[in-house]
């Protein structure tokens, strides 16, 4: 599975590629909107899934779905919000935009597996068994 | 604390006190367990130790009592846990249960081991989802567990965005709950399908009307052997033939006693009792 984090806090981007590579993700990194853009125009293979912050400098997340939306050959790319907007009428924006799911930050990895698994991107048997048991 | 008074040893007997109450196994490497979540029970209650908490426990004192089973039971749960048997439930199971009550128009839903809420509300949730028909039929969702805290807390259906993070879709999140401060609390139309109680499943159980289908998850690896042979077989007597047994997703099955045919579905395997 191939992924790409964007999020303007080097902390936080390193957080979500730690926890998509231990199920074996190959993840690339985008510092903001543009930054993703940029990206997703020269890759030669679309990612499978894009993680979303909504507030970064250059085009926030909001925008960069929209923009995402927009391009047919995009449209496979599975899309998540990951951001400290908690208010409803937020997620129905990110929802209405064109995110399939929202997470809330703060998070935690069993909160990613489970929002991932819930959006059929493949989590390994061994990482969802490993969920905080019991 | 002065230099004579050697820390007594209380754990042999909590490990008695919990298995009596509850039927939890602690074994010897769940010390630590004991000892960090009865810390809180021992200050909340003004105590100074593990040995002052023991001796009120054995003078009998009921408020302790709930606070101890309360803290040992571990209440860890998240919305549509492993997700598969939840569609299973409704690609699946609830069908199946309509067809053979569809001249009686009821249904029975069992979520034994309840915790906070999430599971019976998932539930609950699938059938207003993708189930209209049912708002003419009697459908009962009876959702029990031991932990009175835990029971209080999904009564409530109040929950935090950690909690609202752990596998709930979004578009559920905004249909059937609404924001107050912090927190996101579950709609009434839904709260009013579900009815919560106290049911510890290592005792007698009360009367329970025969169920469609019973979800019994994540709460027999807590138990030993004959414990789960037992909660087991309770199980099969309250549920109807043709009704459905759903496991947590790392349970064995080896305890099942007969009668109960496993059937793949939705990538998970339910067990359905036999007809006779
Ligand atoms: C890990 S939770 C599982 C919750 C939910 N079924 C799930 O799968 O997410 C285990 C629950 O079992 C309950 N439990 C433990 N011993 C019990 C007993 N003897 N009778 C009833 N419930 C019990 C605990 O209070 C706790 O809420």
């Amino acid at each position: 599975m191939r992924a790409l984090v964007v999020d303007d806090s080097r902390a936080m981007r390193a957080l979500l590629t730690n926890i998509l590579q231990s199920i074996g993700a190959e993840v690339t990194q985008a510092k903001d909107g543009c930054d993703a853009l940029a990206r997703l125009r020269s890759a030669d293979r679309l990612p499978d899934l894009m993680l979303v912050d909504w507030h970064m400098p250059e085009m926030d997340g909001l925008e960069l779905i929209k923009q995402v939306r927009k391009d047919p050959a995009w449209k496979p790319m599975t899309v998540m919000m990951v951001t400290t907007e908690s208010e409803q009428e937020n997620m129905v924006r990110a929802l209405l935009a064109g995110a399939d799911e929202y997470l809330i930050k703060p998070f935690t990895r069993d909160a990613v597996l489970e929002k991932l698994n819930l959006l059929g991107v493949h989590v390994p048997e061994q990482a969802l068994a490993a969920l905080t048991g019991g | 604390m002065t230099l004579t008074a050697r820390e007594e040893d209380t754990f042999p007997f909590f490990q008695d006190y919990i298995f009596a109450k509850s039927a939890i196994v602690l074994t010897e490497e769940k010390r630590y367990l004991v000892e960090t979540r009865l810390a809180p029970v021992v200050q909340q209650a003004n105590l100074s130790c593990l040995g002052d908490l023991m001796r009120a426990l054995l003078r009998g004192d009921r408020q302790l009592e709930t606070a101890v089973v309360d803290a040992m039971t571990t209440n860890e749960t998240s919305w549509f846990r492993d997700k598969s048997p939840f569609e299973a439930l409704r690609d699946h199971v609830l069908a199946e249960r309509m067809t053979a009550n569809s001249g009686r128009r009821a249904l029975s839903i069992w979520s034994a081991a309840c915790s906070t809420g999430q599971e019976p509300y998932s539930v609950a949730m699938i059938l207003e989802a993708h189930f209209p028909e049912l708002s003419f039929w009697n459908v009962e969702i009876l959702a029990t567990d031991l932990a009175a805290g835990a029971l209080a807390r999904a009564r409530q259906g109040r929950f935090s965005a950690l909690e609202i993070n752990r596998g709930l879709p979004a578009a559920h999140l905004l249909q059937y709950f609404s924001r107050e401060g912090a927190h996101f609390q579950i709609n009434d139309s839904l709260k009013r399908r579900v009815l919560f109680q106290q049911l510890n499943l290592a005792q007698t159980w009360p009367v329970i009307p025969p169920q469609d289908v019973i979800l019994l998850r994540n709460v027999l690896i807590y138990f030993d052997a004959p414990t789960r042979q037992r909660v087991l077989a309770g199980v099969r007597a309250n549920l109807r033939p043709g009704g459905f047994l759903l496991l947590g997703a790392a349970e064995t099955t080896r305890e099942l006693v007969g009668g109960f045919v496993p059937i793949s579905v939705a990538g998970t395997t339910v067990y359905q009792l036999k007809e006779n």
